[in-house]
C-alpha cells in the first residue's frame, strides 16, 4: 500500500504537474510582492497574454492533429498590417472581413499543402513563415502602418475597450477558448482531431477523412491568427511589419507547457489556456520580484523542459530516459 | 544499373543543376534589370559569395549531422550570438589586460568552449530526459537568447582588435579567411560522416534507431557528441564573423536556424533522419546565398528574397516527395 500510494502521488504530481507548478508560482510571487494579486495586475497580465493566447488556441488544434505551425507569427504580422492598411482605405467595417478572408486563404493554402499533399508540416510552415513575411513586406513596401484618425475610430474597441470593467481582449480570448474548447471536447470534429493525431493510419481505416481534418485545423489556426491580428492592430492602431516575429515559438512554448504532445493526439484547450497564463504570470511575477525582463526567457526555458520531462516521465513510469 | 540508382543521381545532382540554373538566370536577367553594369558572374563577386556563405555554411554542416542523426537544433542562432559576446567581451577583461595580442587565442578558445558547453547541455538534456530535440532546443533557443540579453542588456557589445581584423580580411591563394574556414569545416565534417565510425553510426541511428540499439550502438553519447559539434561550429562561425566586424547586437543570429535548416533541406537531407550528404548541404548553402545575391543584383528587395526562398523550400519538398513516392508505395500498409 505504501509503495502504491507513493507511486500514485508521483503519478498525480507528474500528470497535474503544470497546474501544481502554476499554483506554487502564484503563491511564491504573492508572498514576494503584495501587488501581484491585485485585480488590476491580474487583469493586466491576462489582457497582455490574450494575443498570444488566442493564437495558441488555434495552434493547439494543429498540434493535436500531429502537425506543427511555425507560420503563425509571420501570419499575425500580415493580418495586422492588412487590417490597418485597409482601415483607412475602405473603412473598418469592410477591412475586418477582408483581412479575415485573406488570412483564411493563407491558412487554407497551408492546410492544402499539409493535409491534401501530405507534405511535412515543419518545413511547409517554415517556408510559409518566410514567404508570408515577404508578402507582408511587399504589401506594405516595408513601411510602418498607421491609422490616420486614431482618436475618432470605433476600431479601437477590440484592443482597448472594456465591457463591465473587463477588457475586450480578455472577453474575446475567453469566448474563443470556450467555443473551441467545446468543439474539441464535445463535437465529432474534435474527436476526429484526436484520432488523426493519435494514429493517422487507424483513423483513415475507420473512415475519417484525414486530409480534411488537417485542413480544417489549419483553417481554424489562421482564424485565430486573424483574431489576434485584429486585437493587436486595434490595441496599437499602428504597427511595424515584424510585430509577430518570434511569436510562433512562444505560442508553441505555451501549447507544449499546457501538456500537448508534439507527436499529436493529446492536449486540451483548458491546459493550453493554463500554459498561456503561466507564461504571462511568470513574466509579470519576475518583473515584480525585481528580476530583469530577459530573465523570463531563461525561466521559461527551464519550465518548458521540466514540464515536458515530467509529462513523459509519468507516461513511461521512470524519470531518466531509456536511451542507452 | 540497380533500381533507384537513376533517381539517386537525379536527386544528388539536383542541387547543382539548381545552382547552374540560378547562375544562368541571374546572369541573363542581370543584363536587363541590374542597376550596376558589372556582370553577375564576376570573379570577385563569386569570391564574395563564398565569404558571405561562411557564417550560415559552417553551422549548416553541423546541422546536417544533427538532422542525419534524426534530431534538430533550433538554438544555433542564440548560441552563435552568445559565443560572439564571449569572444568580444573576453578581450576586454582585466585579467587579460597585459597580454596584448596574445589574448586572441585565449578569447577564441573561450568562445569555442562556450559553444561546446551550450551544445553539450542540449545534448545531455536530449539524452538523459528523452525529451524530443525539437522541444529541448526550442526551449534553449529562448534560454540562450535570454542569457545574451542579460549579459549586456540591449546594448551592442563591441571590441575591435586590428590584428584580428587584418587576419579576417586576409586573402590566401585568392580566397578570404572565412572561405578557408568554410572549406576546412566542410572537408572535416565530410571525413567525419563518411570515414569514421561515429559518422556511420549517426546514419545508422537516424535511419532506424531500434535497429541501431540492437546492433549495440550507444545512441545517447553519439547524440551528445553531435550536439557538441554543432555548438562548436556555431561558435566557430561567430569567431570567424565577429573577428572582422567587432560588434555584436543582442539579436544577431535571430532566424539563423531557419536559414540553416532551409539550406540543409534544400541539400536533400531528410528531417526524419538517416539520409543526407555534406556535399549537397554545401550546395544548398551556396544556392541560398546565390539566390540572395542574385535577387539583390536584379534589384529585388529583401521581401522578394523571403517570398522566393519560402516558395522554393515548399516546392523542393513537393518534388522530393514525388520522386520518393514510387519506392514507398510497395511498403505502404
Amino acid at each position: 500500500m505504501g509503495a502504491l500510494s507513493k507511486f500514485e502521488i508521483g503519478g498525480v504530481l507528474a500528470r497535474q504537474g503544470i497546474l501544481i507548478a502554476f499554483v506554487l508560482f502564484m503563491i511564491a510571487f504573492t508572498i514576494a510582492n503584495q501587488r501581484f494579486l491585485d485585480p488590476d495586475n491580474i487583469l493586466g497580465v491576462i489582457r497582455s497574454s490574450a494575443i498570444l493566447g488566442v493564437m495558441a488556441l488555434g495552434v493547439t488544434f494543429v498540434v493535436i492533429s500531429g502537425n506543427l505551425d511555425l507560420s503563425v507569427g509571420s501570419m499575425m504580422s500580415f493580418s495586422t498590417i492588412v487590417v490597418l492598411d485597409l482601415h483607412d482605405k475602405i473603412g473598418p467595417a469592410l477591412a475586418i472581413p477582408a483581412m479575415f478572408i485573406m488570412t483564411l486563404a493563407l491558412g487554407a493554402l497551408i492546410g492544402f499543402l499539409v493535409g491534401y499533399l501530405k507534405l511535412n508540416s515543419l518545413i511547409v510552415t517554415l517556408g510559409m513563415l518566410s514567404a508570408i513575411h515577404g508578402l507582408t513586406l511587399t504589401y506594405s513596401g516595408g513601411k510602418n502602418m498607421d491609422i490616420a484618425d486614431k482618436a475618432g475610430t470605433w476600431f479601437s474597441v477590440f484592443g482597448q475597450g472594456s465591457i463591465l470593467g473587463i477588457p475586450v481582449p480578455i472577453l474575446i480570448f475567453a469566448l474563443l477558448a470556450a467555443v473551441l474548447g467545446t468543439m474539441l471536447a464535445k463535437t465529432p470534429f474534435g474527436r476526429k482531431v484526436y484520432a488523426v493525431g493519435g494514429n493517422g493510419v487507424a483513423a483513415t481505416f475507420s473512415g475519417i477523412r484525414r486530409a480534411r481534418v488537417v485542413f480544417m485545423c489549419y483553417l481554424l489556426s489562421s482564424f485565430c491568427v486573424a483574431t489576434a491580428g485584429l486585437i493587436q492592430a486595434s490595441r496599437s492602431l499602428g504597427s511595424q511589419n515584424t510585430v509577430g516575429q518570434g511569436l510562433e515559438l512562444e505560442v508553441l512554448a505555451a501549447v507544449i507547457l499546457g501538456g500537448a504532445s508534439l507527436m499529436g493526439g493529446s492536449g486540451t484547450i483548458f491546459k493550453t489556456v493554463i500554459g498561456v497564463l503561466i507564461l504571462g504570470f511568470i513574466q509579470n511575477g519576475l518583473l515584480l520580484v525585481g528580476l530583469q525582463f530577459y530573465a523570463q526567457y531563461v525561466v521559461t526555458w527551464i519550465i518548458i523542459i521540466l514540464a515536458v520531462w515530467l509529462d513523459i516521465a509519468a507516461k513511461r513510469g521512470r524519470l531518466w530516459s531509456p536511451i542507452a | 544499373m540497380a533500381p533507384g540508382t537513376l533517381s539517386n543521381y537525379l536527386k544528388s545532382g539536383a542541387i547543382w543543376a539548381f545552382i547552374v540554373l540560378e547562375l544562368a538566370f541571374f546572369s541573363i536577367a542581370g543584363e536587363y534589370f541590374s542597376l550596376s553594369d558589372k556582370a553577375f558572374m564576376d570573379f570577385d563577386n563569386m569570391l564574395l559569395l563564398f565569404k558571405q556563405s561562411a557564417p550560415i555554411g559552417i553551422i549548416a554542416m553541423g546541422m546536417t549531422i544533427i538532422m542525419v542523426n534524426g534530431n534538430i537544433d533550433l538554438s544555433v542562432g542564440a548560441t552563435y550570438a552568445l559565443c560572439a559576446i564571449v569572444l568580444l567581451d573576453s578581450m576586454t577583461w582585466p585579467i587579460f589586460a597585459g597580454l596584448g595580442d596574445a589574448v586572441i587565442p585565449i578569447s577564441w578558445a573561450l568562445a569555442l568552449l562556450t559553444g561546446v558547453l551550450l551544445g553539450a547541455l542540449n545534448g545531455l538534456i536530449v539524452w538523459k530526459t528523452g525529451v524530443d530535440a525539437f522541444i529541448v532546443t526550442l526551449g534553449s533557443m529562448l534560454g540562450y537568447r535570454g542569457l545574451v540579453f542579460m549579459y549586456n542588456g540591449e546594448q551592442p557589445t563591441s571590441h575591435l582588435n586590428w590584428t584580428l581584423v587584418d587576419f579576417a580580411e586576409a586573402q590566401f591563394l585568392g580566397l578570404h579567411t572565412a572561405t578557408w574556414f568554410l572549406l576546412a569545416v566542410t572537408v572535416a565534417i565530410w571525413f567525419l560522416m563518411n570515414r569514421t565510425v561515429h559518422g556511420r553510426n549517426a546514419y545508422a541511428i537516424g535511419d532506424n534507431r531500434s535497429a541501431a540499439v540492437n546492433a549495440g550502438i550507444r545512441v545517447g553519447p553519439h547524440m551528445m557528441i553531435n550536439f557538441m559539434i554543432i555548438g562548436f561550429l556555431a561558435a566557430l562561425s561567430a569567431v570567424v564573423f565577429y573577428s572582422e566586424s567587432g560588434s555584436v547586437n543582442p539579436n544577431d543570429g535571430e532566424l539563423y536556424e531557419l536559414w540553416i535548416i532551409t539550406a540543409v533541406v534544400l541539400g536533400g537531407t531528410k528531417l526524419t533522419g538517416g539520409s543526407g550528404s555534406i556535399v549537397s548541404t554545401f550546395g544548398g548553402v551556396l544556392a541560398i546565398q546565390l539566390l540572395r545575391k542574385g535577387l539583390a543584383h536584379i534589384g529585388a528587395d529583401t521581401s522578394t528574397v523571403n517570398l522566393v526562398i519560402g516558395l522554393i523550400l515548399i516546392a523542393v519538398l513537393f518534388l522530393d516527395r514525388q520522386l520518393n513516392l514510387k519506392g514507398k508505395e510497395e511498403l505502404r500498409v
